[in-house]
């Protein structure tokens, strides 16, 4: 049995040690915010925060998180108050079809947590997640927006 | 709403308990943004399109598909205007596909492809809001036994204008529910409009930041099992064995089979990745057929001999091309290539099934919900009616989701082998990129004559490619012509006196569909590249050039003059950096782009500046027109930079994003967006922005290298998009 915490809540599973996080989250505790993309960490639509910092679920044993604390997209509001990254994806419509936005809203999350005033290029070094729609410009308008935004709690 | 049915939506709920055991993370039932309907509080329905509940909201029903274009709000808000409802009354719900069967297909289309629902359905839309506030106002002018035209409607309230009495829309829906629908509404005037034409907030991405979005494959119901799946990786093959003990006995597996005539290998399990890993680990041998020799060059001489062909059947002719080219003072001749293109959603493929008691339920991603109840209803041999599909937020379309189906039909032959459980299938990236219905590869042989003054006497064009009408759809092609296949030659919009565009069907064993533009993906590169050979030729502008040849056609010219215009086209531009441009008429509207580059001598192509226009005639989600726009371009220079599927001993050697990789946002240029509209007229939106972006690209390329590009993509040139 394998005890974690997911979006504050202690939670366990019954699974092979070397089964991806991702998986886990999906199939197992029914957490659906985390993407199957590629299966490579390639694309990031399976982004989590563990303990803050993004990893691609699809690629990390779950033995590996065993009582980390890991965020995803379902976690990031606090009792119902978005996070000023979720406010500015709604401002500016970032998303299209939406379902990398949960992995892409989590690299900004973590951005922003390490540079507050992040310019172009700390943009551009960090945020890699694929978004097959297009959003791009979005997301980098949105990501000063959220900087220009009252700092959040560190999730 | 999402389109879960009240049946669903209950299952859904009662899974959730099970499996969030009272923890925060419980499921949240899909909802069309913050203005989600209250639940359990049934409406009356006044038409097909407005059901209006007793608190005085209203559901507008939604009959295509939601994935990223924004129609699932921009459809109901033309049912809305008519309405004169308030919009925050309003939320969004799925038509039911059963009940569209059942119904005589009371919402008409149901497809989200080629750029159509806003410009096919806006008509009927409007007109169901249109009768719907007829129905409503007459049941309040029979209550008050009052003239019908003594009374008024706005903001969903009807007021007897001379009394200033008021009733709501959920006072009269149930009378109003019982009245005849009147025989012919009148429409608004466009200019009279006040929500649409006006950027109105999607109503599905609140519920995406919030990560309540609910994808096909996120679908979760009690009893669940989960299925990989494997197609010979040489399509048209086998499975010859395979060895099920190798991977019987591992943890969660529950079968190992192949289905539909040993096309796919299944592995089903409580868990996908233990599926995934099973298969992986399945000794399978393949009986690859007849075509374990075909590679990319072997089609490329196929294509090839296709341009040779003395006769072929011709979409365009004006004139005697042959002829006025042997009195050409000049004659040009070039070939153009595009490659095999994989559409790769996010979201792969996949469906879930469940067979019981000769019904089907699907749950899955699909742009046709008509085309998943045909297809499961087919694979599971039941009567159309006895199928219900619940229409899921797509994870992307782009045309992977429309025509082929083949994802539905994997997921219902599966479900077959395990009666009264639900089974989802999820195919790998890898199966994905693999198995595509692709765009098209094309061979392009352009001739062109210029009179001693460099006007154009003759045009011709022959396109060497494969029929998705003929093998995908499996459609008699009318006159020989693959509609798609001569977007942008058979509407040529050039006023050239002579002009002969021919089509060699090219069919070969890779499967091919409709990937976002279509024809229009891939056309406008030759046509519009070669144009600007010819102006060059000519010794002429290439912006001059073409206004004095679509001088007779004013919306093309107009979106052309409008997107120079903010260009800024011909005035001078800083050392180094060069423009080009190109303009195209797909799917009922008009694109033109300008793109500035400088290109270094590594090779690196900069880009400075991107002004991309479009006139669609009417404008009904401004914003959303912005962002398709922004993401076309996106989706343009993917496959411009480095996008290209190859074959080699029948199979697709590309697998995943590791070796067709995608744009990220480091390689974002900059994009202006000119929206232009003209009125009068309907155009599509969500795929034409793409179709000028290539040939404006490899023109501004020719201006600053005097390198002509004529096969993609770029990587294969040795150069590199790079952002300014």
């Amino acid at each position: 049995m394998i005890r974690l915490v997911v979006n504050g809540q202690a939670r366990q599973a019954d699974v092979e040690p070397e089964m991806p996080l991702l998986w886990v989250l999906r199939d197992e505790l029914d957490v659906k915010g985390p993407k199957y993309g590629c299966g490579i960490a390639q694309c990031g639509s399976c982004t989590v925060l563990l303990d803050g910092a993004p990893v691609r679920s699809c690629s990390v044993p779950v033995s590996a998180v065993a009582g980390k604390k890991i965020t995803t997209i379902e976690g990031l509001a606090q009792n119902g108050v978005m996070h000023p990254v979720q406010k500015a994806w709604i401002d500016h419509e970032v998303p299209q079809c939406g379902y990398c936005q949960g992995g892409q809203m989590l690299a900004a999350v973590s951005l922003l947590q390490n540079k507050p005033k992040p310019t172009d290029a700390d943009i551009d070094a960090v945020m890699t997640n694929i978004c097959r729609c297009g959003t791009y410009a979005r997301i980098r308008t949105a990501i000063h927006a959220a900087a220009a935004a009252a700092p959040a709690k560190r999730v | 709403m999402n389109d879960i049915s009240t049946i669903s939506r209950r299952e859904f709920l009662k899974d959730s308990t099970l499996a969030g055991a009272g923890l925060v993370l419980g499921f949240h039932v899909p909802g069309a943004g913050a203005q989600t309907g209250k639940p359990g509080i049934s409406g009356v329905e006044v038409n097909a399109w407005v059901v209006v509940r007793p608190d005085n909201t209203i559901i507008i029903r939604y009959a295509r598909s939601e994935m990223g274009q924004g129609s699932l709000t921009s459809a109901p808000m033309l049912v809305a205007e008519e309405l004169d409802c308030d919009w925050k009354q309003v939320s969004v719900e799925y038509a039911s596909t059963n009940e569209h069967i059942r119904r005589n297909r009371i919402w008409g289309g149901m497809a989200a492809v080629g750029s159509q629902t806003i410009r096919l359905s806006q008509d009927y839309l409007r007109k169901g809001g249109a009768a719907a506030r007829q129905m409503l106002l007459a049941a309040a002018a029979k209550r008050w036994a009052v003239a019908e035209s003594s009374c008024s409607v706005a903001g969903g309230v009807i007021t007897h204008v001379p009394s200033g009495r008021t009733l709501t829309f959920g006072d009269v829906a149930i009378d109003a529910s019982k009245l005849q629908p009147p025989k012919d509404v009148k429409l608004k005037d466009p200019k009279d409009w006040k929500l649409a034409g006006t950027s109105v907030k999607r109503l599905d991405i609140p519920d995406t930041v919030m990560g309540r979005q609910r994808y096909g494959v996120d679908v979760q119901l009690p009893g669940m099992l989960h299925a990989a799946v494997a197609q010979c990786p040489v399509f048209g093959g086998t499975v010859k064995s395979f060895d099920a003990a190798a991977v019987q006995s591992r943890r969660g597996i529950r079968k190992v089979f192949t289905i539909d005539s040993g096309k796919v290998m299944v592995v089903v399990a409580d868990n996908w990745w233990r599926a995934k890993e099973a298969l992986k680990a399945l000794p399978i041998q393949w009986d690859v057929g007849a075509n374990g020799n075909v590679s990319s060059e072997s089609i490329r001489g196929f294509l090839k001999a296709g341009l040779d062909v003395p006769t072929v059947p011709v979409a365009r002719k004006a004139g005697d091309a042959d002829q006025a080219l042997t009195g050409a003072a000049k004659v040009l001749e070039a070939e153009y290539y595009t490659p095999y293109l994989c559409h790769a959603p996010m979201e792969p493929m996949g469906c879930t099934a469940r067979i019981a008691d000769g019904r089907v339920d699907v749950w899955c991603s699909t742009q046709t919900g008509e085309g998943t109840l045909a297809t499961a209803a087919a694979a599971a041999g039941v009567p159309l009616d006895q199928v219900e599909v619940y229409k899921m937020q797509n994870g992307g379309g782009f045309g992977r989701r429309g025509g082929s189906q083949d994802f539905t039909r994997i997921g219902v032959l599966i479900a077959r082998e395990f009666p009264g459980v639900p089974v989802k299938s999820l195919w790998s990236r890898e199966e994905d990129t693999q198995h595509d219905f692709y765009r098209p590869a094309a061979l392009y042989r352009m001739k062109a004559g210029l009179d001693a003054a460099g006007k154009p006497v003759a045009f011709k064009a022959r396109v060497a490619a494969p029929s998705i009408f003929a093998t995908l759809l499996r459609l008699p092609l009318k006159d020989g012509i693959d509609n798609s296949a001569m977007e942008g030659f058979a509407e040529f919009p050039y006023a050239i006196p002579n002009v002969l565009n021919d089509y060699a069907q090219r069919d070969t064993h890779v499967p091919v569909g409709f990937w976002r533009t279509v024809g229009w993906s891939q056309n406008p590169f030759a046509r519009e590249c070669f144009i600007d050979e010819m102006a060059l030729a000519a010794g002429k502008d290439p912006f001059q050039f073409r206004r004095e040849l679509l001088a007779h056609e004013k919306r093309p010219l107009g979106i052309l003059e409008a997107v120079a215009k903010a260009a800024g086209w011909g005035t001078p531009l800083p050392p180094g950096v060069f423009r080009g441009i190109s303009v195209t008429e797909p799917y009922a509207a008009f694109t033109a782009a300008v793109i500035e580059v400088s290109v270094s001598d590594k090779g690196e192509v900069k880009i400075h500046r991107i002004v991309q226009g479009i006139d669609c005639g009417y404008v009904v989600n401004p914003d959303n027109i912005v962002a398709q726009i922004q993401g076309s371009v996106v989706y343009a220079l993917t496959a411009i930079g480095r996008g290209e599927i190859t074959i080699k001993d029948g199979r697709v050697e590309q697998s995943n994003f590791n070796d067709y990789p995608m744009m990220r946002i480091a390689d974002m240029p900059k994009v202006e967006v000119v929206i232009a509209p003209t009125g009068g007229f309907w155009g599509g939106v969500g795929e034409p922005a793409q179709a000028p972006i290539a040939p404006a690209l490899c023109n501004a390329i020719f201006a600053a290298t005097g390198k002509r590009i004529r096969s993609l993509p770029l990587s294969h040139h040795g150069l590199t998009l790079v952002k300014a």
